[in-house]
Order: structure tokens, then C-alpha cells, then sequence
């Protein structure tokens, strides 16, 4: 009906702007991923060593051989992930809560607090735990004492410090999607919930905790993901005995040399967490969220 | 605690509520939103609370819904008192301003949510039936943003009453309506009320829906009851210069009040005698007050034309006219320099009037009425 011609704005003179406007982006993408996943896959599927060279023998063997090796390790990245992503958001929900609905004027000072480990550096926090966890720190003697270690026992050097150290530095990454998912929160509907006879608990788990799932999902992601990954929380407050896979394709790649299963193990990693995040999104439905 | 509550529509009593924000010793933070409010509405009524936002009527209806703990005073539900009850153990059911449907789920479990909290049985053929009642029967499996906003509206509505609330409250219900809609809702409104008899609480954005749909109105000032009346008295016989201006537009003249004659009142405003019911007198000690007549009500003749002898009569010059279709609305000049309004309806007898035309204005005294001239303020005051 109208024949009002299309609005161009001042970009839009050509037909190939926009394509030559993604071009950086893309250009960047190639060069800096897609380019290293196709070489690490190449990798992975190499024979040799440092010494003879490798060569692309298309070893599908080697996925298999890392992975029978090393599942010890892969399953301690899968479970110390699960476990630190679960603790971060039993900690960090009320957290969020508390700084979206209660804080009030100290709503940005929270928010800062929670943001302020990021001003050191990972390696600094990670170091500062193992002096905290520190045989003759004062946790271990407060936990001895009150008879939640034995005389002796410590917390160093456990998957207990490795699990608490990782929670820690994932802290913030799940604190601000939730404390963003329960900020937009209308709160009148958690007042309708009440007024149609929910009591606190059913309103909190039929409202609120469905409303703030966006949040839920990208703050598990943020923490679940990195944290399957990590290397350095074990290598300062655990042992080899703790060794996710990280320390593996980190010793595998720098010290033995071994590329090849390094990269079959890295793929491997990479693939499992498409598969977890995938299925987890998916079962989580945030698509209907508002 | 439930059942025992639950039944027909109850009578709502309100007795000396105050709600304060912010404790004594807050000084200048220290509001009070509702201060001393006492008031009954009788089962199965449309009660409806007007005022200029900040008045204290959202607060008051929270305060009946549960969503705000009173600071004292009493709210009493069929004489059971409700005062510190939690929301989710009174039988009242509210339609919030923005609706506050649930977004994560269907408007068929929108409607379901309170049913299922009471563990109620057959809650889908009674969500069906509700849905029904509001002609939403296939809008079940949707989510309230695929709706539009009088559908929500509807779904809040049906989300309320499927509890059969002994008292439903609605804030502000319709405002976000175009006028059609509005219209038709309020319509649907009266309609659902006669089917389920629940007493109706509702606090309307404007004057005329208020007018429209409540028996009782109740308009609010600065966190107290102004006046408490029919929509009819509260028109006719409005008790302050507030009400007067607040509903409709008044004439207020200054007079003085120097007898009676009969059932009449005497009174003189700037050296004109003026009468009016003496049962429309207000209850105060001086014989100082503000004389009220409707702009409707005055009706205009050309100068030196021969008038009712009872009228009342007033001198004044037309100062500006504008032409509204059904009717004309004129602002006229009196001796001492007060502009008043007049409506005139378009019959078409007389044409305009010109500026600068000597006019005599002329009304029934039982169409004048009376407000103290303490805490006069002409005009509608806008609170933040």
C-alpha cells in the first residue's frame, strides 16, 4: 500500500557494507579460532615425537588411548566442575538476592565488593588461599578444633581446597547474572504469589527461582565451563593425586611434548563441555523466559 | 483458618488505620501515608477509593490485601480481625495495577495458581469455567505476552475471582486501557459481579469511571477519608471545596451566612443574597463558608430578561466561550472580578454569546450547596 521507499541509513548505500563491515570480526575469528581448532585437531591426530617429527596419520587410536588414560582426570574435571558450579550457587543466590531486593542504597557498594577480587590477579587470589588453607592457618585450627579434622589432618593439598579455591574464583562470574535475573524481577509478582496463597517458600520456588533461571543457566555457564578447565587451583592447593585435566594437557603440551594426545585430550574436553552445555540449556527451556 | 473464612461476600470494616513510613524519630522522612481512615463497606458492594496519587489509597488497599502491615488500627472481615494476617491466610484477592501475571506460565495456570496452593479438587474444569466467564476459552495454553493488554486484564480478573474471594480488591485496574476497552471492561465488570457476588474494592485512575461502576465512593486527601458518599451525593452535596473540585468542576463563591427563610439558608457573597437548602449547611461553627453551584447547573440569560423569582441571580460579563459540539462552555466575569464557568447545552435556542456580553446567570437553590471555607483549595492538587 504505501510507497514509501526504504529508510537507508548512512551505511546502508551499498549492498556489500554490511558484509564489509563483519569483515574485521571475521577475519579475527579465522585467524584466532578457527584457524588454532583446526590445527589442534590436525594435531590430535598425528603420530610421531618432538625428536622424529610428527606426521597426520589420521590415529583416531590416540582419542581413544587419552581418554582410557587420563579418565581418572576427566572425571575429576567433570565432578570438581559440577561441585564448584553447585556450591557458587547455593552461595551466591542468596547473595544475589539479598544485594537485588534488600540492599538499597548499598546496592552499588555490594556490587563493587563482589567485583573487587578482579582488581588482583587470579594467580595472587589463588596464592592467597593456599596461605589461608595453610597448615598453620588459623582454618585448619579453628576446623580442628571444632573436631571437623583430626588432629594432624589438613586442608592443603585435598580436593577439598581444590573445590573451595575454585568455587572462590568463580564467585562474581555467577553473582552478577543471578543478581541481573533478580533485579528485573517484577516484584509484584512475587506479592501476587503471596496474595493468591503461596507462603514465602512455595512463592520463592514457584516465582522467583523459575523468573530468575536466565540468570541460573548463564551463571552456571560462566562458572562450569572455565571451571572444567582450570589447572592452576589444583596446582597450587592440590596435588598430582587432584589432577583434573588441565594438568594433563598442561604437562602433556609443555613438558612431555606429547602433542598429540594433548590435543586429542583438549578436543575431548572442549567436546564433552558442547555436549553438557547443550543439554543443559536445552533441558533448562530459558527460551520461554521473558 | 481458611475454610471457616471462606464463603460469600463479606462486609469490609476499617477502623482508625494509620500507616507511617519511616519511624518518629525520622522527622522530615517520617510520611504519613494513611492517617486515621475508619470505614465499612457493606457485602457485596462496588467500593471505589478516589484521590491524587499519594492520597493514601494504594496504601490503604495494601494494608486490606495484607502487602503492608498497618502501624495501627484495625481491618475486620466479617468482624473476624484480618489486621495482622498474612496475605496468603486472608480471603481477599487482588488485581494489581500492572496485572503481575506470572510470565513463566499459561494463563490456563495463571488462572490454576491459587486453586493449587489451596490444594483445591477439579481445578481444571474450574479454571475452564473461569476462563469461560471472562471469554477466554482459548487462550489457555498461551502466555500472558502473547496476550493483549485488556486480555491480561481479563486473566487477572479470572485469576482473583476463581478463589471467590470474600473481597476483591483492584488497583487502579482499568488504567491501562484505551477508553473502549475500558468501557467494556468496566461493562464486563459490573456483569461478573452480579454472577459471583463478591464484594468489589476497587480504586479507579478517574472520576468517571468511579462514577460509573461504584455504589460507594470514598475520596481521599492527604491520607484521610474526605468524604464518604454515593457517587450521586458525592457530586450533588460534595462536604469540602476539595470534593467539589476534585469531582467535576464547581463554582465556589465566599458568603456569609445571614438567616434562614424556611428551608432555606440565607447567605450573602459580595452583596448578593443567594439561597440554598439549610440541610446543605456544613457542619461547622462560623457562619463563614464557600457557596457551590455546578457549571451545568447555572443556566444564562441576556441581560434585563425576566428571571424565575425564586432563582438564584448573579450579574456577570462573558470573558470567553468555546464551543464543545453538545455543549458550550462559557467563563464569565462577576462584578468583583471572579471567573466562573457555565455550561450551557446546545439546543440550538440562543447562538454564542459574544465576549464582553452582559449576562445574568440564574440556578435553583436546591441545586446550590455549601463547604467550609477551612482547608478551601480551589484548585485539584497534584502530590509526587
Amino acid at each position: 500500500m504505501s510507497t514509501v521507499p526504504a529508510r537507508r541509513g548512512l551505511l546502508s548505500g551499498t549492498r556489500w557494507m554490511p558484509y564489509a563491515l563483519l569483515l574485521p570480526g571475521l577475519l579475527w575469528l579465522a585467524l584466532f579460532f578457527v584457524t588454532p581448532i583446526l590445527t589442534l585437531l590436525s594435531t590430535s591426530l598425528q603420530e610421531g615425537s618432538i625428536s622424529t617429527g610428527f606426521r597426520l596419520t589420521w590415529r583416531i587410536a590416540n582419542y581413544t588411548d587419552a581418554f582410557w588414560n587420563y579418565r581418572e582426570q576427566f572425571g575429576r574435571s567433570i565432578l570438581y566442575a559440577s561441585l564448584s558450579t553447585l556450591l557458587a550457587l547455593v552461595i551466591c543466590y542468596p547473595l544475589a538476592y539479598f544485594i537485588a531486593f534488600r540492599a538499597g542504597r548499598y546496592k552499588n557498594l555490594m556490587l563493587l565488593i563482589v567485583v573487587a577480587p578482579f582488581f588482583t590477579s587470579f594467580l595472587i587470589r589463588t596464592l592467597s588461599w593456599k596461605i589461608i588453607l595453610a597448615d598453620s592457618g588459623f582454618v585448619v585450627r579453628v576446623f580442628q578444633t571444632l573436631g571437623l579434622l583430626p588432629a594432624g589432618g589438613r586442608l592443603l593439598a585435598t580436593s577439598v581446597a581444590v573445590v573451595a579455591g575454585i568455587t572462590y574464583n568463580f564467585l562474581p562470574f555467577m553473582t552478577l547474572p543471578l543478581y541481573t535475573s533478580l533485579e528485573r524481577l517484577d516484584a509484584s509478582l512475587i506479592e501476587a504469589a503471596g496474595d493468591l496463597y503461596a507462603g514465602p517458600v512455595t512463592a520463592f520456588f514457584k516465582v522467583t527461582f523459575p523468573l530468575s533461571m536466565p540468570g541460573v543457566v548463564a551463571g552456571t555457564l560462566l562458572t562450569f565451563i572455565p571451571a572444567a578447565g582450570d589447572y592452576i587451583n589444583v596446582r597450587f592447593l592440590g596435588t598430582p593425586a587432584q589432577y583434573m585435566l588441565g594438568n594433563v594437557i598442561d604437562s602433556r603440551f609443555l613438558a612431555v611434548l606429547d602433542y598429540p594426545t594433548a590435543a586429542a585430550l583438549s578436543i575431548t574436553l572442549m567436546f564433552t563441555i558442547l555436549v553438557l552445555v547443550g543439554l543443559y540449556v536445552r533441558r533448562a527451556g530459558t527460551e520461554d523466559l521473558v | 483458618m481458611k475454610t471457616n473464612l471462606a464463603g460469600p461476600a463479606a462486609e469490609l470494616r476499617i477502623t482508625n488505620l494509620v500507616k507511617r513510613f519511616g519511624t518518629a524519630a525520622a522527622g522530615a522522612n517520617n510520611f504519613m501515608a494513611v492517617d486515621n481512615v475508619s470505614l465499612t463497606v457493606p457485602p457485596g458492594s462496588f467500593f471505589a477509593m478516589l484521590g491524587p496519587s499519594g492520597c493514601g489509597k494504594t496504601t490503604t488497599l495494601r494494608m486490606v490485601a495484607g502487602l503492608e502491615q498497618p502501624t495501627s488500627g484495625e481491618i475486620l472481615l466479617n468482624g473476624k480481625d484480618i489486621t495482622h494476617l498474612k496475605p496468603y491466610h486472608r480471603p481477599v484477592n487482588t488485581v494489581f495495577q500492572n496485572y503481575a501475571l506470572f510470565p513463566h506460565l499459561t494463563v490456563h495456570e495463571n488462572v490454576a495458581f491459587g486453586l493449587r496452593r489451596k490444594g483445591e479438587p477439579d481445578i481444571a474444569k474450574r479454571v475452564d469455567a473461569m476462563l469461560e466467564l471472562v471469554q477466554l476459552n482459548d487462550f489457555g495454553a498461551r502466555r500472558p505476552a502473547q496476550l493483549s493488554g485488556g486480555q491480561q486484564q481479563r486473566v487477572a480478573l479470572a485469576r482473583a475471582l476463581i478463589n471467590a474471594p470474600q473481597v476483591l480488591l483492584l488497583d487502579e485496574p482499568l488504567g491501562a486501557l484505551d477508553l473502549k476497552l475500558r468501557r467494556q471492561m468496566q461493562l464486563e465488570l459490573k456483569r461478573i459481579q452480579t454472577e459471583v457476588s463478591t464484594t468489589f474494592r476497587p480504586v479507579p485512575p478517574d472520576q468517571e469511571e468511579a462514577m460509573t461502576m461504584a455504589d460507594t465512593i470514598a475520596v481521599m486527601r492527604h491520607g484521610r477519608v474526605e468524604q464518604l458518599a454515593s457517587p450521586v451525593d458525592l457530586y450533588e452535596r460534595p462536604a469540602t471545596a476539595f470534593v467539589a473540585n476534585f469531582l467535576g468542576k464547581s463554582n465556589l463563591l465566599e458568603g456569609r451566612v445571614t438567616g434562614t427563610d424556611g428551608a432555606l439558608l440565607l447567605v450573602e457573597t459580595h452583596g448578593v443574597a443567594l439561597r440554598l437548602p439549610a440541610a446543605n449547611r456544613p457542619a461547622t461553627t462560623t457562619n463563614d463558608l464557600l457557596v457551590g453551584v455546578r457549571p451545568e447547573k447555572l443556566h444564562m440569560a441576556a441581560a434585563g430578561a425576566q428571571l424565575p423569582a425564586s432563582h438564584n441571580k448573579l450579574q456577570a460579563t462573558v470573558t470567553d466561550s468555546s464551543f464543545m459540539g453538545v455543549s458550550t462552555q462559557y467563563v464569565v466575569r462577576t462584578a468583583w472580578q471572579q471567573e466562573l464557568t457555565v455550561f450551557t447545552q446546545n439546543l440550538g435556542v440562543d447562538g454564542m454569546r459574544a465576549r464582553d456580553t452582559a449576562v445574568q446567570l440564574h440556578w435553583d437553590p436546591q441545586h446550590t450547596f455549601a463547604v467550609p471555607r477551612t482547608g478551601a483549595l480551589p484548585e485539584t492538587e497534584e502530590e509526587t
